[in-house]
């Protein structure tokens, strides 16, 4: 346990424990509505951020926190109003987000692409205080929404048109979603990276949900899943010097592949006692009568 | 609140006058009338594409209407607040979403209208069991949904908008897909709910079981309405016990994909 020793490691694994939490913490409302590539999306737009921070010498973390919650609600807004061509004009952003990104970084006064790698692929070493500051303060906004407003981002995200007949604010409830994915990105970004950070968000819940029944027990056995990974991960890239964004995310697909294979048997079973359970049933069926004429009603 | 079938019945609970609406730039409504009496039970009718979904979308403010006005309990739509007192029950084959949720965390979101801050006390949950019981769920209160059958999705969807005690039940459809014995829970469940007081808006593609329960029936074609008044006899086919029909979703009731985020 040496590396405790060490403060660059004391704030690197505060920083991937918060977003061991937060990830899967959004990551399972995004799955719940279908849109687990969302987080893709709005890493890509990210990347303007941190090109701009750069630029304008101010942290990349925060300037990549505001560029990425542009992005995601004009996310949301596309997905209102656009029509047939949705798709055409999210591909624009993303991948304008992420020219714009390089283009900036590369102006800048001594940037390069090089500048722009470590938050591409997460830097845990070159976490600053300052950093630490910006991701303690960003995980308690987003854990703050997600547990807070589980019941209301539930409904809205399980059947958003339901949602709006139980009178929900459903639109700002689709913004603040997008609002907190934004900000999830940016807090990830330092760990595991713009461009693995969806996995975090989507992965561990995808692995939580090979064993559970209920919304809640899937939530609580993904931040369990995403915390162990990036700690686990964090320590091994220590160790190995591996990059442990990398690590990270191939330790979560690690798991849920090994989840995956256990539930397996788990899932026949279930679904062998259901069955059993159909089967005893015969009041269900008008017209069936057992030879002693016991009719349950 | 439970009035006698018959009675004036005041102001009515749904009131659309001239309702017209387009979904991307085709004409789906043409200025209909449809009212909903206190206490009434009011079926829509019609084939794919009449318009009968997106009226009763226009009323929950899925569809924005372009012309005429959208009244509930005598608010127009737009200022309408009071949505625990309307039960909806959309067209759905299924109540699962993209993650696992058990039986009782999707009934539960119904409460929320009652719920406002998401606290759940010891009546909501008592309705939540209630709700279940109803519609004959209790057992599998504890079961993920997707382990249901396509009529236990349906009365779990039914169970949902139960569950805050609604004056108002619209219902997109309830029949679609639904094996004969959940058809019978339904049809008991809307009686029994009826016999409460409730008032009743459904979009049908038949009568089938529901047709005691039903004053009258409205019938669109193209986005008119072609008839008013008692339900229309069913005949040949659709007037057999047990026919069930089960149609694809109509396109304009499907959400707006946008390729990578959905």
């Amino acid at each position: 346990m040496e590396f405790l020793n060490y403060a660059f490691m004391q704030r690197a694994l505060l920083a991937a424990a918060l977003v061991g939490i937060t990830a899967p913490a959004v990551g399972i409302y995004l799955v719940q509505r279908r849109q687990a590539l969302m987080g893709d999306g709005i890493g890509h737009v990210a990347m303007t951020g941190v090109g701009l921070g750069f630029l304008l010498s101010t942290s990349p973390v925060w300037m990549a926190t505001g560029v990425a919650v542009i992005g995601a609600v004009a996310m949301e807004l596309i997905r209102w109003y656009g029509k047939t061509r949705g798709d055409i004009a999210l591909a624009m952003l993303f991948y304008g987000g992420m020219a714009g990104g390089v283009m900036l970084i590369n102006l800048a006064p001594g940037g390069s692409n090089a500048n722009l790698s470590s938050y591409l692929f997460g830097s845990l070493s070159t976490v600053s205080d300052d950093d630490v500051l910006a991701i303690c303060l960003l995980a308690a906004f987003v854990v703050l929404v997600t547990v807070g407003l589980r019941r209301q981002l539930f409904a809205v995200s399980q059947d958003e048109e339901f949602a709006r007949v139980t009178g929900l604010p459903v639109r700002a409830l689709n913004l603040l979603t997008a609002v907190t994915a934004a900000v999830t990105v940016t807090v990830a970004m330092r760990v595991v990276g713009l461009l693995l950070v969806s996995a975090l968000m989507v992965v561990p819940v995808a692995a939580a949900q090979q064993l559970t029944r209920s919304f809640a027990a899937t939530f609580a056995i993904a931040v369990a899943i995403g915390v162990s990974v990036t700690l686990g991960g964090t320590v091994t890239s220590y160790y190995q010097d591996v990059p442990p964004g990398a690590t990270i995310v191939l330790l979560t697909i690690g798991v849920f592949m090994v989840l995956t294979l256990l539930a397996t048997p788990l899932a026949r079973r279930r679904a062998r006692l259901s069955a059993a359970r159909d089967m005893a049933c015969t009041a269900d069926v008008p017209g069936t009568r057992s030879a002693s004429d016991e009719v349950t009603v | 609140m439970a009035q006698a079938k018959g009675e004036p019945v005041g102001e009515p609970v749904i009131s659309l006058r001239q309702v017209t609406a387009e979904l991307g730039g085709r004409p789906v409504l043409r200025g209909i009338d449809v009212t909903v009496g206190r206490g009434e039970v009011v079926a829509l009718l019609g084939a794919n594409g009449s318009g009968k979904s997106t009226a009763v979308r226009t009323v929950i403010g899925q569809v924005p209407v372009t012309g005429g006005s959208v009244e509930i309990f005598g608010t127009p739509r737009r200022r309408f607040r009071d949505w625990a007192r309307v039960g909806y029950v959309p067209q759905r084959t299924t109540a699962a979403g993209g993650v696992p949720a058990t039986v009782t965390e999707v009934v539960t979101s119904g409460r929320l209208a009652r719920a406002r801050f998401g606290m759940l006390r010891k009546a909501d949950r008592e309705a939540v069991t209630h709700a279940l019981e109803q519609v004959g769920m209790a057992g599998r209160a504890k079961d993920s949904v997707d382990a249901l059958s396509g009529g236990q999705h349906q009365r779990v969807l039914i169970a949902r908008a139960l569950v805050s005690d609604p004056e108002l039940l619209i219902m997109d459809e309830p029949m679609a897909g639904v094996d004969l014995a959940s058809q019978e829970v339904l049809a008991a469940t809307l009686r029994h709910q009826v016999e409460q007081g409730a008032s009743v808006l459904l979009v049908l593609h038949e009568l089938g079981p529901l047709e005691p329960l039903i004053d009258r029936a409205v019938v669109l074609r193209d986005g008119c309405v072609l008839h008013d008044g008692p339900p229309p006899k069913a005949v040949g086919q659709h007037a057999l016990p047990g026919h069930d029909h089960v149609h694809p979703h109509d396109a304009d009731a499907a959400p707006v994909r946008t390729g990578l985020l959905t």
